[in-house]
């Protein structure tokens, strides 16, 4: 029997080394291009027919779009519309990586801290760069709260500055943690179901249906978590651009 | 010519949109509820613990820059906690769509002048 974390092994397959650095393409690339691809193809092939009156597929891609556009529309204003190409990516990249994860046997990209950290890295330096490209140095007055007394910046100032770090290791850790831990509990109960179902009938049936709820629970928890991800990062936009 | 399928559209499109408000506020309520609420306690920890992470890794690497260990990573250490109260509290009051101290104090003195002035 496989231990619980043999399933976020990353094995190399096609074993590739450039300037000493292992770029290998392993099997979480090849996670994330079955994911680009199917996402291309869900998002492509589904609107081809260019109904008034959207089929099943379509009407699926249309509510994929109205969802993230309201999100966006919700929490950062109409000027956030011309980051929605990137937000949507975003989603639906997060989104794909979760539910490719909970078909048996496959690997889950977004288990990974170094993946999840990251989508939140490039999120939290381009939020950066937007709030400083619309504000200049004017950017910088949010780490100092109105009105205190100067002498106070000396602490001020770096509990705000960590404050701010803080948000890509809580964006990625919040991810990659319920994804890792939502995946090690299916394998450990599908353990108890084969170890105690082997031997007598009654008591496998009982983590067998405990795993049937805890399934249901990780396809919820998978949409959730990209729903999270991509509206905090919605947050920090919001942030950047309205820091008034 | 028999019964079109348009001619009591709007009888059922009013049934339907009436449907769809009684299930949004009576049914589905309860386990989103509970769902948010479990989503909530999972998101304070993450962001109370990243708050000391950062400190920590921050102060770490000032004192391998100036050679001061390890004084600048226990101060660190200290502001990273605060920091990571302060994430928290932020995230519990709602107010976590907001970086900066003053942001959000000025966000909360607007709701409650707003909320004083309706009180009048």
């Amino acid at each position: 029997m496989h231990s619980p974390m043999e399933q976020f092994a990353i094995k190399p397959i096609i074993p590739l080394e450039i300037g000493g650095i292992n770029v290998s393409f392993t099997n979480s690339a090849v996670m994330m291009v079955i994911a680009v691809i199917a996402i291309t193809l869900f998002l492509t092939l589904s609107v081809r027919s260019r109904a008034l009156v959207p089929g099943r597929w379509q009407s699926l891609a249309e509510l994929c779009y109205e969802f993230v556009a309201g999100m966006l529309r919700d929490n950062v204003g109409s000027e956030g519309r011309k980051y929605f190409p990137f937000i949507f990516t975003l989603f639906m990249f997060v989104l794909f990586g979760n539910l490719l994860g909970m078909i048996p046997g496959s690997f889950t990209f977004t288990s990974h801290i170094v993946v999840t950290f990251a989508l939140a890295l490039v999120v939290f330096l381009g939020v950066t760069v937007i709030g400083f490209a619309r504000h200049g140095l004017h950017f910088l007055r949010m780490f100092f709260p109105h009105g205190a007394p100067l002498a106070t910046a000396v602490i001020l100032v770096p509990i705000e500055l960590i404050s701010y770090f803080s948000r890509p290791v809580s964006l990625s850790v919040r991810l990659f943690a319920n994804m890792t831990v939502g995946h090690i509990i299916l394998k450990v109960m599908g353990g108890f179901v084969v170890s105690l179902g082997a031997f007598y009938l009654i008591p496998g049936v009982v983590p067998f249906a405990f795993l049937v709820g805890v399934t249901l629970l990780e396809f919820l928890i998978a949409l959730l978590q990209a729903y999270i991800f991509t509206i905090l990062s919605c947050i920090y936009l919001h942030d950047a651009i309205h820091m008034h | 010519m028999t019964k079109s399928p348009f001619d009591d559209l709007e009888s059922r499109l009013v049934a339907a949109r009436a449907r769809e408000t009684q299930e949004g506020s009576s049914q589905k309520r309860p386990p989103r509820e509970s769902m948010r609420g479990l989503a909530m306690g999972m998101r304070l920890a993450v962001e109370f613990a990243s708050g000391i992470a950062i400190g920590a890794g921050i102060g770490w690497g000032l004192d391998l820059w100036l050679g001061s260990r390890p004084w600048l990573m226990v101060v660190f250490l200290f502001l990273g906690g605060v920091a990571g109260v302060l994430n928290a509290y932020r995230a519990a009051k709602g107010m976590a769509q907001t970086v900066g101290f003053g942001q959000a104090q000025r966000q909360h003195d607007a709701q409650q002048r707003e909320a004083h002035s309706e009180d009048r």
